[in-house]
């Protein structure tokens, strides 16, 4: 009996210490903070990089900047806080930071075991594979027998075993730590392959010396959707975030970008879902816990998902990616929002 | 005298001048004689590693000779390269370092601000030059007391009174320790002052500073530790680990050395743990776990806790290390000190530990060479020291592929401190030398 009262009494004390500590949400702490803690990438090309200024430029960087136009109306109050492969769960789970948008796969395991909820896809990838041109291979089914470049500790490593064991085919793997040290391999010769996510190897390519000298083969071995993620256990917050991703690309789907939005949200159109968009109709804003014209304070600072896309990654970048499944799905891509209603 | 005549026939009087030694046993060329051609293996070693020396040099001039300086991106370095015929790997571009120098030594501190971390860096030195050159007047070392306060405040701006009142409440505790110690059991008050000062740190120090700063405003801008970066982050990290390490591995190896049981054992807890798990994991530690410990909404500042870390780290090793020459002193150093009736921290003041010291400079020293390299650990954490912005910068669009130029000069950023430290351990070590046992 006496050891019973102990324990209700400890675990009394246990629920409220636990209560204590989430009373408070993560939208509340944001607004308290003044600024949105965005875990992003160290350096990524296209994804996140600093300019010769310091200002953090990239297509993971603008959801950050989206998010915090959707809490502040002000797309620079974010404290971006680069996160390594190996630290960014436990960076969003301790609460170091608020969201996190650092091209990671959405999988099953991280979503239930590791308690990420993925509030959207930002950027469909897949593993490809780049080889000289001088080698004469057309297909990722003729690299029977070659030596591949591979980043050691990541999906990239597993899914070229699979691909590769599920083809019959045998390779010999040059492990590598980093990316900078896998180009490197791969431009001296030391491996005939390199392989990584179709995005990375298009971005690794245009900065070689001779870049006509290489190519990419078609194969995409696997699915990479890259997203946003909040911490499990708070749906305001993970609504805040998802519905700022999906405001980019419904903007993109009506035809609203930065330069019309003023003139659209300053008058009614005739597509109501723009208006709703844009709050002039509707209490959208409300519902999520913002202003109403928190869609229109994206907008213009970041533009839709399409000028988001072209501006860091697009064919006029150095980069250079064709839209490809990353289009809207009414022009053959994956990219489908809910509708704002 | 006969004697006369025999004494002038066979005796010189006057020294002749030495003559100088034959040709092929003198300067350059004996030097060369003796080191290199010593033996046919020498020879065969001196020619082979000649011909290394002179392949590599030769390789590596043209790429250094036809470096780029000025432009805007690889492919414009390129360009450049190009239009004076060359390939694309035929020279340097270096024109990396000259667009984002700034990022790599003071990461993304504010642009207008970067004389506060110069500023800053002075007055370390300044401050650091008492302590290292005996030659400098005493009285200088009050500068070396307060210089870390100010380096404080210039790196991380915001109101001066919390550096302020840190000094105050420090000379205070010192002149009750002095003053009424010296009236009162000097024990007892120093435990009165501990006490004191926590209370006022821990309760005290930031309401008050509050007071002040509401009173008479001392801010300058705020920077954010997350804007630290660069070369600036490896040195804040470093130095600050450097300069806190010394003191607190000297008192540790003092507490190993204890009679008291309980000292002695949190010390052998303390070092032996610390020195059984690798830095990184401690950086780990500082960045994932103590945030789990600490209540939420608690931002603890995450340079603050890698420096602690790194101190703590480099404290255990440079605590062994001063045991070490703690040990090799004979014990009649220490029976000489307490026949003289000093008390334990005169004698170790004053006898023991200025030999044990002068015993471990070199052993000190490459532990400071190597903390200071260590900070490139890092970036491991997501911190953005010199290897993390050479990264970042890859990272752009414009800098994408680009290697050996921001590696080279990372690397000789790093060579230069590392080396001066060498030297002046050197020099130490010449200084205090004294060959009487």
């Amino acid at each position: 009996m006496k050891i019973n009262t102990t324990r209700i009494l400890l675990a009394a004390a246990m629920t409220a210490f636990t209560t204590t500590m989430a009373s408070a949400t993560t939208l509340e702490d944001v607004r308290a903070a003044g600024q949105l803690k965005c875990g992003i990438h160290e350096g990524l090309a296209g994804f996140a990089a600093p300019d010769a200024n310091g200002k953090w430029q990239g297509l993971d960087v603008d959801i950050c900047r989206a998010v915090a136009s959707s809490v502040f109306g002000n797309s620079e109050a974010v404290e971006y806080i680069p996160v390594t492969g190996a630290t960014r769960f436990s960076a969003l789970a301790s609460g170091e930071i608020d969201m996190l948008a650092r091209t990671t796969t959405w999988t099953f395991s991280r979503d239930t075991d590791l308690k990420t909820e993925f509030v959207g896809v930002n950027f469909y990838d897949g593993q490809g594979f780049m080889v000289p041109a001088s080698l004469g291979i057309s297909s990722a089914l003729e690299l029977d027998g070659t030596t591949v470049c591979v980043n050691t500790g990541t999906t990239t490593e597993l899914n070229l075993a699979e691909y590769f064991r599920a083809n019959g085919m045998s390779y010999e793997p040059v492990p590598l730590e980093t990316g900078a040290e896998a180009q490197q391999q791969f431009l001296s010769g030391s491996c005939d392959v390199f392989t990584g996510d179709a995005s990375g190897l298009a971005a690794n390519r245009a900065t070689f010396p001779n870049p006509d000298e290489y190519v990419v083969l078609p194969e995409i071995i696997s699915k990479e959707p890259l997203g946003p993620a909040v911490r499990h256990g708070d749906s305001e917050w993970e609504d805040i975030v998802r519905w700022s991703l999906n405001a980019l690309i419904t903007a993109e789907e009506l035809g609203v970008t930065s330069e019309n939005v003023e003139e659209l949200a300053s008058s009614v159109n005739k597509n109501a879902e723009i208006n709703r968009l844009l709050g002039t109709e509707g209490d959208l804003g409300a519902m999520l816990g913002v202003e109403a014209d928190w869609a229109k304070t994206i907008i213009m600072s970041v533009g839709n998902y399409g000028e988001v896309f072209e501006r860091h990654v697009g064919v006029n970048t150095p980069i250079g990616l064709e839209r490809g499944v990353n289009a809207l799905w009414t022009q053959g891509g994956l990219l489908y929002s809910p509708p704002f209603r | 005298m006969p004697g006369n005549q025999l004494s002038q026939a066979f005796v010189r009087t006057g020294m002749l001048d030495a003559k100088q030694p034959p040709a092929g046993e003198t300067g350059l060329i004996l030097w060369i004689r003796k080191n290199l051609l010593s033996s046919w293996l020498n020879i065969i070693l001196t020619v082979l590693v000649a011909y290394a020396a002179l392949r590599l040099a030769l390789g590596l001039w043209p790429w250094f000779s036809n470096s780029v300086w000025q432009a805007s991106s690889l492919a414009d370095c390129r360009t450049i390269l190009a239009e004076q015929g060359l390939g694309p790997t035929d020279g340097a571009c270096f024109a990396v370092v000259t667009d984002r120098w700034h990022q790599l030594i003071f990461g993304f501190y504010p642009t207008d601000l970067y004389w506060r971390p110069i500023l800053a860096m002075i007055l370390f030195l300044g401050g650091i030059a008492p302590i290292l050159f005996f030659s400098l007047p005493r009285s200088l070392l009050i500068f070396s007391c307060l210089a870390p306060f100010v380096c404080f405040w210039l790196l991380w701006g915001g109101t001066a009174w919390l550096p302020l009142l840190i000094v105050a409440g420090l000379a205070g505790g010192y002149a009750l320790t002095r003053f009424v110690g010296a009236v009162i059991s000097p024990t007892l008050t120093g435990l009165v002052t501990l006490a004191l000062l926590i209370g006022f740190f821990w309760f005290g120090l930031m309401p008050l500073v509050g007071l002040m700063e509401a009173g008479l405003s001392l801010s300058i801008r705020p920077v954010a530790s997350r804007e630290f970066g660069g070369f600036m982050l490896a040195a804040t990290i470093g130095l600050s680990a450097i300069v806190l390490s010394l003191p607190l591995g000297v008192l540790l190896a003092l507490a190993r050395q204890s009679d008291l049981p309980l000292i002695k054992w949190s010390a052998i807890i303390f070092i032996e743990v610390v020195r059984g798990v690798p830095l990184i994991v401690w950086l780990f530690t500082a960045q994932l776990l103590l945030n789990y410990f600490l209540p939420p909404g608690t931002s603890f500042d995450l340079t603050l806790r890698v420096i602690i870390m790194v101190t703590l780290f480099a404290a255990a090793y440079i605590a062994e290390v001063i045991r070490g020459g703690l040990v090799a002193l004979p014990k009649g150093q220490h029976e000489g000190a307490v026949s003289l009736g000093l008390s334990y921290w005169q004698s170790r003041r004053l006898i023991i530990l200025p030999q044990a010291l002068k015993i471990s400079i070199p052993g000190i020293v490459n532990e400071f060479i190597g903390l200071f390299k260590d900070t490139t650990l890092v970036v491991f954490i997501g911190l953005l020291d010199p290897i993390g912005v050479t990264r970042a910068i890859r990272a752009t669009p414009e800098w994408n592929g680009v290697y050996w130029e921001l590696f080279i000069f990372v690397g000789l950023l790093f060579y230069v401190v590392c080396y001066a430290m060498a030297r002046y351990s050197l020099h130490l070590e010449n200084l205090l030398r004294r060959d009487n046992y």
